[in-house]
């Protein structure tokens, strides 16, 4: 095939704002999300969970549920052919209650059924004889109170000490504060589909965060070799944390293994909200002490999470929550303890900005505690003590990489604010066209907040991810684990290979447990480590393809490169100048290889250690117009300038940014579950209440970019540091426009209204 | 009992029980499976269909209650391989992050632009009021909108 002699650069590579792959199957409506999937002849499991905070199972009888027509099989812990405990990080989690139940929602039985109904039906008729017990419910009792587990009630507790923790500045502030729990509540519930297959394995579509972890839970407790299970990826409708951790995979799989039939399992909302972790609630004091100018000599923290009754990641939780506990700041005497402790209240997990969202909004209120002290204003407090490339964290750890901390807070500091409340539409006053403000009493307050955390995975933790590449006459066709939940990988995938190769056409191959396991899609991990893993396999096929290429021809591949999709010489004596779909007719070069970040390593008993591979900060504004009498707040605007590395697809970022601001928005000001002897009062939309269109502010952002070294094209991942300051931003604007403390969030209407902010 | 009715200009008469919400008849009994269910309260939206032009949420009513209606799902929107302009203009302004909101936005939009050719950002805010999206924050779903009313308006 010739080509013409102009050069066409590929479209749709790195830098640019190249469209989603599954764009167009989602706007169709043809995006099988994992609740869509079907089989011949399967059935619909459904799970029975406890409605005790904390019980003894005296029995659980199952015959009358098994005589209802329809229903096939009824397990229950008894019927697990070999580890009866799962869990992300520890197997502390029982698949179903044996002898206690330790939380209102813990699965006690699954059934299996021809029809839901059926299966509704059948959970109802188990009968389980619970004791009812005392529960656990007080977090800050955990630690001291008789083990509710065989591993005891204290997850981890660390401590970090670093310098002379009794420095004293002349200026002291101190507070307590406290955060509600969360929910991630992503819009497409948990769903999959088990299929019993002839080699006595499983083959389970499901929609996670990470295929391998879950092939590995559900393969130790269904007794097989973890090659017999085979997940693949259906349709994930958002994540955001929720689902890190096993819901019903095992329950499907286990059935499916029981009934020799293809087992489907919905979640209804209100099983959603009981059947994944939560944002862990905390608990948290601070004391800062600083010279008159306002620079730190010391910090101080105490913080307390609730895990709830299992472990999930809340090890973990607990070590970025004290590690980045004093914020983006220099401070070179501290002393922060967390602790992380079981209750019998809901389990807890990772969320969008994974412990660091809790401690922000205590140092982001302590940082302006001490701007008024000292008498600085609260974005020269944060200039005068922040971070920068070269100092320390509070773990010792030297900052390495890039970290544009006054960066971030002078542009978010500089981007426009809005016109005044006067002259905005009546529409856009707190509470709205129905319970319109008074306009003489709308008070206008201005918040700033800056925020930090870790990228990937922490203390030694051998990370990786697995990509394959395969180019064929200009056909390039990835394949990777890396679960696409929503964020934009795939469209990364593609702009990378594009980049690499010069080839415009890159398939992506489904992600299942085919190849090696891609990590999760959390920690802002998957654009480093499984674009690193995506860019690796390009450039190895890349340089086979050049080889290939240089043999034909007799020279040095050395030589050759890939420009605006063709191979060319840089000796100018040689005259190859190929289109690289032709540049090797019917040769199929295929490379795979796995990706590692830098080694870290474990935290000492002193809480010191180069423990994390790369950092990443954010600044948030926020504006509100806030009725005090009424206790209506409506967000303004919000304003960030945010550290990016790089943005790959600016548009994506953007994406990240506005939805991660809606989240700490919700954080803000409404999204709580409430709990009432260990049970979720709320567990749906209607009273668990997220931000809606008319919720959300106008955003503003900048992108700062400064590549990150070590980072694959220097790109940084984007999607929690929206999350974490905008949170406390947006609460210093409430504190401004109200002069109340407003020590928790989220800031309800009469903490406003009737003072109990105070 | 029987029920018919029209969906994406296919007949579907069915045999069902009287409890079958009509989500679940087009989801389960007629086998669309793009019109989503997000919860169990009718609040978020997402089973959003046209009956008879008007959007509703298909989970809010019976199917008995649509029978003899004309129902059209997000597959019906658009002829097969080719997008509607609010669908092109969803996918054009990265107006969908995973995904599970969108048909129900879509159809929510194209209801509203049928009523008001011309919205305010604010009209299209409050439009949406009852469809909620977890992961784009809403601005790109609101600038697809309005980029999608804009086109409409260029004389033919
Ligand atoms: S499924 Fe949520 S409103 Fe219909
Ligand atoms: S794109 Fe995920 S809920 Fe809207």
């Amino acid at each position: 095939m010739s080509d013409i002699a102009t050069t066409h650069a590929t479209k749709g590579t790195i830098g640019e704002n190249a469209s989603r792959p599954d764009g167009g199957p989602k706007v169709r409506g043809e995006f099988a999300f994992s609740g869509d999937l079907w089989a011949d002849g399967m059935l619909w499991g459904r799970t029975l969970r406890s409605p005790h905070p904390a019980a003894r199972i005296i029995a659980i009888d199952i015959a009358a549920a098994l005589r209802i027509p329809g229903v096939h099989a009824v397990v229950t812990a008894a019927d697990l052919p070999a580890s009866v405990n799962y869990g992300l990080e520890w197997r502390d989690q029982p698949v179903f209650a044996t002898d206690v139940v330790r939380y209102v929602g813990e699965p006690v039985a699954a059934v299996a059924a021809d029809h839901p109904e059926a299966a509704r039906q059948a959970c109802e008729a188990i009968d389980v004889q619970y004791e009812p017990q005392v529960p656990l419910l007080d977090p800050a009792e955990a630690a001291a109170a008789p083990p509710i587990h065989p591993d005891g009630n204290v997850f981890r507790q660390l401590t970090i000490r670093t310098g002379d923790p009794s420095a004293r500045g002349p200026i002291v502030v101190e507070g307590a504060y406290e955060v509600g729990m969360q929910d991630q509540a992503f819009m497409g519930p948990e769903a999959g589909l088990a299929i019993p297959a002839d080699d006595g394995g499983i083959d389970l579509i499901v929609s996670t965060q990470w295929l391998h972890n879950d092939r590995l839970q559900v393969a130790e407790c269904l007794g097989l070799a973890p090659e017999k299970v085979r997940l693949s990826l259906g349709g994930v409708g958002g994540a955001f944390g929720a689902r890190e951790d096993v819901s019903l995979q095992i329950h499907a799989c286990l059935l499916a293994q029981r009934t020799a039939r293809p087992i489907k399992i919905v979640y209804s909302r209100e099983e959603s909200f009981l059947g994944h972790v939560h944002r862990h609630p905390a608990r948290i004091w601070m004391r800062h002490s600083a010279e008159a100018d306002g620079r730190l000599v010391s910090f101080e923290a105490r913080i307390l999470l609730d895990g709830g009754a299992y472990r999930s990641s809340s090890y973990h939780v607990v070590a970025n929550a004290t590690c980045f506990s004093a914020g983006p700041y220099k401070v070179e005497n501290a002393l922060a303890e967390g602790i992380g402790v079981r209750t019998n209240n809901p389990p807890c997990g990772a969320m969008r900005g994974f412990g660091a969202v809790q401690v922000c909004f205590a140092h982001e209120a302590q940082m302006d505690k001490l701007a008024e002290a000292c008498g600085v204003d609260p974005v020269e407090i944060r200039l005068r003590n922040a971070l920068a490339t070269g100092d320390r964290l509070l773990t010792g750890q030297v900052i390495e990489g890039t970290l544009p901390v006054a960066r971030v807070i002078r542009e978010a500091a500089a981007l426009p604010l809005p016109p005044s409340p006067e002259i905005a539409d009546p529409m856009t006053r707190p509470g709205g066209a129905g319970r319109t403000a008074d306009a003489a009493h709308v008070r206008r307050g201005i918040g700033f907040a800056v925020g930090f955390k870790n990228l990937m995975y922490a203390e030694g933790y051998m990370d990786g991810s697995a990509a394959r590449c395969r180019l064929s006459d200009g056909l390039a066709t990835v394949t990777c684990a890396a679960a696409e939940v929503g964020q934009g990988f795939v469209t990364l995938a593609q702009q990378i290979a594009r980049t690499v190769l010069g080839v415009e056409d890159v398939l992506l191959a489904p992600a299942d447990t085919s190849i090696g396991s891609a990590g999760s899609s959390s920690a802002s991990r998957q654009t480093w480590m499984s674009g690193g893993a995506v860019e690796k396999a390009c450039q190895a096929v890349r340089a086979a393809l050049l080889q290939h290429v240089a043999d034909r021809h007799g020279i040095d591949p050395a030589q050759l490169t890939i420009t605006d999709g063709r191979v060319t010489s840089t000796d100018a004596r040689d005259s190859i100048d190929l289109a690289v779909a032709d540049a090797a007719p019917g040769v199929v070069f295929e490379e795979e290889v796995e990706y590692h970040h830098r080694i870290t390593h474990p935290l000492d008993d002193d809480g010191q250690g180069d423990a994390h591979v790369s950092l990443v900060c954010a600044a948030h504004r926020a504006v509100v117009d806030v009725d005090p009498d009424l206790g209506l707040i409506r967000v303004v605007q919000v304003a960030t300038a945010q550290d990016v590395g790089r943005a790959l697809n600016p548009l994506q970022v953007l994406g990240q940014i506005e939805g991660g601001i809606a989240q700490g928005l919700g954080l803000a000001t409404m999204e709580e579950l409430t709990l009432r002897n260990g049970r979720i009062l709320n567990p749906s939309f209607t009273d668990y209440l997220i931000p809606t269109a008319l919720d959300m502010p106008e955003v503003l952002a900048t992108l700062v970019e400064e590549p990150e070294p070590g980072a694959p094209f220097g790109a940084k991942g984007v999607g929690e540091p929206p999350t974490i300051s905008s949170t406390p931003a947006i609460v210093a604007a409430l504190r401004a426009a109200t002069g109340k403390a407003l020590n928790r969030v989220p800031v309800r209407p009469q903490d406003i209204a009737l003072g109990d902010g105070e | 009992m029987k029920v018919a009715m029209t969906i994406n200009g296919t007949s579907q008469q069915h045999e069902i029980e009287p409890r079958v919400l009509l989500v679940q008849f087009i989801r389960e009994v007629a086998g669309l499976t793009g019109t989503n269910v997000g919860c169990d309260t009718t609040s978020c939206g997402t089973c959003t269909v046209l009956l008879d032009g008007e959007s509703v949420k298909s989970c809010t009513i019976l199917a008995v209650q649509a029978d003899g209606a004309q129902i059209t799902t997000i597959e019906g929107l658009a002829e097969p391989g080719t997008l509607h302009p609010m669908q092109e203009a969803f996918r054009e302004n990265h107006a969908l992050q995973c995904g599970f909101c969108t048909p129900g936005m879509v159809l929510a939009a194209v209801s509203l632009l049928q009523e008001n050719a011309h919205p305010s950002e604010q009209e299209v805010r409050s439009a949406l009021e009852g469809n909620l999206c977890r992961c784009t924050g809403y601005h790109n779903i609101v600038k697809a909108i309005l980029a999608a009313a804009d086109a409409a308006e260029v004389p033919a």
